[in-house]
C-alpha cells in the first residue's frame, strides 16, 4: 500500500517583548529562578492581569504578513487545568475569537515549485513556568520566570503532504517571525517550539486518518527526525493490522523515538470561558493601517530586490536574505563602499566562515558592517590586493581598528609606483640568472616564480598586475 | 464619641477636640470588650492602627488632613493588606500574610484612615449569613441569635455595633446591601468598574465590586470618594470622571421619578418589610418625588442566572489555591494529586466546594452552551430590563431583602433557601448597576433595608436620594441596645 502523509503544525513563537503579556516583569532569558516573577506571575490572591499592548502589535504584524483575516475584536479565554508550574490554575489564552484568523504562507519546494499552506489561526497566550525535577532530592522545584511570557501560537491547516514540506513550512514561519522582529527565533532557549500533527491515509482516500500529536519539538532537525519516526511507526502499526490511537506523543531526542504521553480519553476538559478580568481587544482600521505601514520588507520581496538592485545571482541573494540581520549587514557593507558581488562573497564566505569557526552569531561579529565596507572599498580602489585584504580582515577582527588604520599602521598599502617596483625586479633578475635563462628558453611557467619573489620582497604589497606586466617586459625584453 | 459619623469625627479631629490616637484607643477598647460576643473581627491590628493614628495626628496638626484622616475603619478580610493576615474567611488562607496592599487599601491609607482590623466574612465571600466563615459566624448586634447577613457580615455588624466608624465591603450578589439591611446600616455597591478590584480576592470577577459600609449616606459619599476611580492595574476599572460625591447630597428631590418594580413586591416578601419600605416611599412622596410602578420582567431569572455565572467564575478563580505556593497545604502529601486533593479538600469549606463543583460542571464540555452561555444571554435580558426602566425613572426602589435577619443555623442546611435571600439584590450585580441599602423602619426591633438602584455611574444621585431621606428621618440613627 502506498501511504500519503498528512501533517499540520502548531508553532509557539515567543514574542520579543521586554515585559510579560499580563505583568510588568521582565522576559529576559536565563535569570536565577523566580527572580523575574512578580505578584501577578505568582498568582497571589487578588492580583489582576493587564494586557501588554505590544503583544497585540506583534500578533497583528504576523496577521498582516500572512494576509490573514483580522476581526474587530478578539477575546482572551481561560484554559483551566492544574499543574504546579501554572500558578493560577488556568492559562490565559484565546479560544473562540483569536486575534489572527485565516491566512496563508507560500513555501518553496525542492523541485523549485511553491505551495500554499493554509494558516487556520494564530492566537495569543501566556507561557507556563518550568518544573525542575533534577536538582532536589525527592522534590520538584518550580521556576516561574517564564510564567506569563507572551506566545503567539500559529496553527496551520493539515496541508503538508510530506515531512520535507513540514520542515520547509516551519523554517518559513521561523524566517518570517524573525524578519518581522516579533520573535528572536532562538530555538535553544525555547523561543520557537513546534507541535506536529501527523496522520497517514492510502493515496486517493479523501478522509483523514487518525492523527497523533508530537509535542514540544525545538529544532528543525528534531522535527524531521520525530516526524520520520512517527511516520514509520504509524505505517508499521497499520500494516500489521493495528489501529492508530489519537494521542499526544513526546519526541525523545536522545533515543530518537516518540512515546505516548496521554490518549484522547485522558485529555483534560479545559473548561474554556472568556476571561472576565480582561476586556475584549478592540482592533480598529487605523491600528491595522499603522501596522501595515510599519511592516518591514518581507523575505520574498527582499530577495527580489537584492537580485535586481545588487545584480546578484539568485543563490547569493537567497543566502543573504535568509535572515534579516544578514541582509541588513550586507546592505550596510554596500553602503559603506563595498562592491556588491565582492560584498556578497565576503559576507557569506569570509565573514560567515570566521563567525562559524569562532562560534559567534552575526550580532556578535567583531567586524562591523561599516568596517567590512571600508575594507572592500580599499580592494576596489586597489589600495590593497585581495590577498592583503585577508590579512587586514584578521587585524580588524582582532580589534586593531578599521581598514585604513590597519593598512596605515602595518604599511600594507599596495605599491603601484613603477619606480619603486622596477629596482626590485632588476635585483631579482640579476640574482636568478639561471631561472632567467630557462624562462627565455621557453619555460614560461617560471613567471610565477618571479612574481612570487617580487611579492616576497615587497611583503605582498606590490600590485600583482603591475608586477606581471613589468616582469614580462624585462624578461622578454 | 463612637456614635458620631465620619463627618462629625473629622470636624472634631481637625478642631483639635480629640486626637486620632484617642479615638483609635477608644475603638480598640470597644472591640476588646464587645467583639467577644459578636465575632466581627478576624484580626485586630492595634499596632498598625496606633501607628496610623499617630501619623494622622501629625497630618492634622500640619494642616494636611482630608475628611478621612484619622478615622478608624475596618477592612473586610477580602482586601489584601500588606504585612497583615488576609484570610478571606478561609482556612485556605489562614496563614497568608499579603505581600501587597489592594488598591482600595492603598487609597484609603493615603487618605489617612486608621485600620483597626480585618472584618469577618463568609468564606471567599460565598454566603448570605456569615455562617460559612472558617472563623465562625458573626452575631447580629440587634439580636445575637440572628445572622448579620453576608458575605460582608462582619463589616455590617461592626459598623452597627460601633466597633469602627465605617468599613469596606464587597458585593457580588448583594454582599454589601443584604448585611447592611439586616444590620441597619447604609451600604453602597458602586457601578461595576467604579472601584478597583486589584487586591480584592476574586470570587466572581464580572460581578465583584467593593464599596463602603457606613452609618449614613454622607459617610458613604466620603468613603467612596477615597475608594473609587480608575486603576491601571484593573483592566475592568472604568475610565469615568470621578465626581464630588458630597457636592449634590442636599439637592432637592422635587420631581424625582421613583420606579417600584412590581416583581419586588410580590410573593415571598414579608409583610412587615413591605410596610416599612412603603413608609419610606411615602417619605419620598413628601420630599416631592413621583412614584410609578414599573416592571423588570426577567427578575425571576436573576437567581438561577447568578448561580451559573458566579460559580463558573469562582471555580476558575479559586484554582490558584492549590497548596503549592502559599496558603494551606495538607500534611505529608503522597504525590501531586494527593497534594491537590487534600489541600483543597481540607482548606476549603463546604459552601466553597459546592460552588466550585457547580462552576466546573456548567463550564464543562457539553454543558457550556446549555448553562454558561445561556446564563450570559439572560444577563443581557436582565440588563435590558433595567435599561428600559431607566428610560422612565431616575431611581428604582424596593426592599433589599425579603425578610429581616433570620436565625443563626436556620437556613444553613438549605442552600437554595439561603440563595433566595439575595433575590432583590442579585440583578444589580448581573447588570453592573449601582445599588444602595439604607435603613428604614424596623420590624419587631429588627432593621429593614430600602434598596435604591441607580443608572450606571449614578452613585452621586443614589447618595443624594439616600441622604435626603436621612435628613428627613432618624431610622439610620437607631443603635442596637448595648452598643
Amino acid at each position: 500500500m502506498q501511504w500519503e502523509t498528512v501533517i499540520g503544525l502548531e508553532v509557539h513563537t515567543q514574542l520579543a517583548t521586554k515585559s510579560k503579556i499580563f505583568s510588568g516583569a521582565s522576559t529576559a532569558y536565563g535569570a536565577a529562578p523566580n527572580t523575574q516573577a512578580c505578584n501577578v506571575d505568582l498568582a497571589f490572591p487578588g492580583v489582576l492581569p493587564v494586557l501588554n499592548r505590544e503583544v497585540v502589535n506583534c500578533a497583528l504584524k504576523f496577521g498582516v504578513a500572512v494576509g490573514a483575516e483580522i476581526g474587530r475584536r478578539s477575546v482572551f479565554a481561560r484554559k483551566n487545568y492544574f499543574y504546579p508550574d501554572l500558578p493560577k490554575g488556568y492559562q490565559i489564552s484565546q479560544f473562540e475569537l483569536p486575534i489572527v484568523g485565516k491566512g496563508e504562507l507560500i513555501i518553496e519546494l525542492e523541485n523549485g515549485e511553491s505551495k500554499v499552506i493554509g494558516i487556520t489561526r494564530a492566537h495569543l497566550e501566556e507561557d507556563a513556568g518550568k518544573s525542575l525535577h533534577e536538582d532536589f532530592h525527592g522534590l520538584s522545584g518550580i521556576d516561574l520566570n517564564r510564567a506569563g511570557t507572551p506566545l503567539l501560537e500559529i496553527v496551520s491547516e493539515p496541508d503538508m503532504r510530506s515531512i520535507k514540506e513540514a520542515v520547509a513550512y516551519a523554517r518559513k514561519i521561523h524566517q518570517l517571525v524573525v524578519y518581522l522582529g516579533i520573535c528572536d527565533g532562538n530555538m535553544q532557549e525555547g523561543s520557537f517550539r513546534v507541535d506536529a500533527n501527523l496522520s497517514i491515509r492510502p493515496f486517493g482516500q479523501e478522509a483523514f486518518g487518525t492523527r497523533t500529536e508530537l509535542k514540544n519539538i525545538n529544532s528543525f532537525r528534531f522535527l524531521e527526525r520525530a516526524l520520520n519516526y512517527e511516520l514509520e511507526r504509524q505505517i508499521d502499526v497499520v500494516e500489521s493490522g493495528g489501529r492508530i490511537v489519537q494521542e499526544t506523543r513526546l519526541y525523545d531526542a536522545d533515543r530518537d523515538e516518540t512515546r505516548s504521553m496521554r490518549s484522547k480519553e485522558e485529555a483534560n476538559d479545559y473548561r474554556y470561558f472568556p476571561d472576565p478580568d480582561l476586556l475584549p481587544v478592540e482592533i480598529d482600521e487605523s491600528l491595522l493601517e499603522q501596522i501595515r505601514d510599519e511592516l518591514p520588507e518581507l523575505p520574498t520581496a527582499k530577495l527580489q530586490r537584492f537580485i535586481q538592485t545588487y545584480a546578484l545571482g539568485e543563490k547569493e541573494a537567497k543566502a543573504l536574505t535568509a535572515s534579516r540581520p544578514l541582509a541588513d549587514y550586507f546592505e550596510v557593507v554596500v553602503e559603506a563602499g563595498g562592491e556588491t558581488k565582492m560584498a556578497a562573497n565576503w559576507v557569506t564566505m569570509k565573514l560567515g566562515g570566521a563567525l562559524n569557526k569562532a562560534g559567534l552569531n552575526l550580532a556578535d561579529s567583531p567586524v562591523s558592517p561599516e568596517q567590512m565596507g571600508g575594507l572592500l572599498k580599499r580592494i576596489a580602489d586597489k589600495t590593497i590586493s585581495g590577498k592583503i585584504a585577508k590579512q587586514v580582515f584578521e587585524a580588524i577582527w582582532n580589534g586593531e581598528g578599521d581598514a585604513d588604520t590597519v593598512i596605515e599602521a602595518k604599511g600594507l598599502k599596495q605599491i603601484t609606483d613603477t619606480g619603486a617596483i622596477e629596482p626590485i625586479i632588476d635585483d631579482i633578475i640579476a640574482n636568478n640568472s639561471k631561472q632567467v635563462e630557462q624562462f627565455r628558453a621557453g619555460k614560461e611557467k617560471l613567471l610565477g616564480f618571479f612574481v612570487g619573489q617580487v611579492m616576497k620582497a615587497t611583503r605582498g604589497k606590490a600590485n600583482p598586475e603591475q608586477v606581471n606586466e613589468l616582469l614580462l617586459k624585462k624578461l622578454k625584453g | 464619641m463612637h456614635n458620631k459619623t465620619i463627618a462629625e469625627l473629622g470636624a472634631g479631629l481637625r478642631a483639635g477636640e480629640f486626637s486620632s490616637v484617642e479615638l483609635t484607643r477608644h475603638f480598640l477598647e470597644r472591640i476588646d470588650s464587645l467583639d467577644g460576643g459578636l465575632n466581627c473581627y478576624i484580626t485586630v491590628t492595634p499596632d498598625v492602627a496606633l501607628q496610623a493614628a499617630k501619623a494622622a495626628d501629625q497630618r492634622i496638626s500640619a494642616g494636611d488632613a482630608g475628611p478621612l484622616t484619622g478615622i478608624p475603619i475596618a477592612q473586610k478580610d477580602i482586601f489584601c493588606t500588606q504585612g497583615v493576615k488576609t484570610s478571606c474567611g478561609s482556612r485556605m488562607l489562614d496563614s497568608f500574610i499579603s505581600p501587597y496592599d489592594a488598591t482600595v487599601v492603598e487609597r484609603l491609607n493615603a487618605a489617612g484612615v486608621v485600620m483597626l482590623g480585618k472584618a469577618n466574612m463568609d468564606e471567599f465571600a460565598m454566603g448570605s449569613s456569615n455562617e460559612t466563615s472558617y472563623y465562625g459566624p458573626v452575631h447580629n448586634p440587634w439580636d445575637r441569635e440572628r445572622v448579620p447577613g453576608g458575605s460582608s457580615g462582619g463589616s455590617a455588624a461592626l459598623v452597627a455595633a460601633r466597633l469602627a466608624v465605617a468599613a469596606t465591603g464587597t458585593d457580588t450578589g448583594g454582599s454589601i446591601r443584604q448585611p447592611a439591611a439586616l444590620c441597619g446600616i447604609t451600604g453602597l455597591k458602586p457601578t461595576y468598574g467604579r472601584v478597583s478590584r486589584y487586591g480584592m480576592i476574586a470570587f466572581a470577577s464580572s460581578l465583584d465590586q467593593g464599596g463602603p459600609m457606613t452609618r449614613s449616606a454622607e459617610d458613604a459619599a466620603l468613603m467612596l470618594q477615597a475608594m473609587a476611580g480608575f486603576d491601571p492595574k484593573d483592566s475592568t476599572s472604568a475610565e469615568e470622571p470621578l465626581p464630588d460625591f458630597c457636592a449634590g447630597l442636599n439637592d432637592s428631590l422635587q420631581g424625582l421619578k421613583i420606579g417600584l418594580p412590581k416583581e419586588y413586591f410580590g410573593e415571598g416578601l414579608d409583610a412587615g418589610v413591605a410596610a416599612s419600605v412603603e413608609a419610606a416611599i411615602d417619605e419620598y412622596r413628601k420630599l416631592g418625588a413621583e412614584v410609578v410602578e414599573i416592571s423588570l420582567p426577567n427578575t425571576h431569572l436573576a437567581v438561577p442566572t447568578y448561580y451559573v455565572v458566579a460559580p463558573a467564575e469562582c471555580s476558575s478563580n479559586l484554582s490558584r489555591f492549590d497548596g503549592v505556593r502559599y496558603g494551606y497545604r495538607c500534611e505529608d502529601p503522597k504525590d501531586l494529586e494527593d497534594l491537590y486533593k487534600r489541600s483543597r479538600g481540607e482548606g476549603f469549606g463546604e459552601e466553597v466546594k459546592r460552588r466550585i463543583m457547580i462552576g466546573a460542571y456548567v463550564l464543562s464540555a457539553g454543558y457550556y452552551d446549555a448553562y454558561y452561555l445561556k446564563a450570559q444571554k439572560i444577563r443581557h435580558l436582565i440588563s435590558d430590563d433595567f435599561k428600559s426602566a431607566f428610560e422612565q425613572v431616575d431611581v428604582i426602589m424596593g426592599p433589599s431583602t425579603p425578610s429581616t435577619a433570620f436565625g443563626l443555623g436556620e437556613k444553613a442546611d438549605d442552600p437554595v433557601t439561603m440563595y433566595l435571600n439575595d433575590i432583590y439584590t442579585i440583578a444589580a450585580n448581573l447588570a453592573g448597576l449601582p445599588g444602595m441599602s439604607v435603613p428604614v423602619g424596623p420590624v419587631e426591633g429588627m432593621p429593614v433595608g430600602l434598596q435604591i438602584i441607580g443608572n450606571y455611574f449614578a452613585e452621586a444621585k443614589l447618595l443624594n436620594v439616600a441622604h435626603k431621606l436621612q435628613q428627613a428621618t432618624d431610622w439610620h440613627k437607631l443603635a442596637p441596645e448595648g452598643f
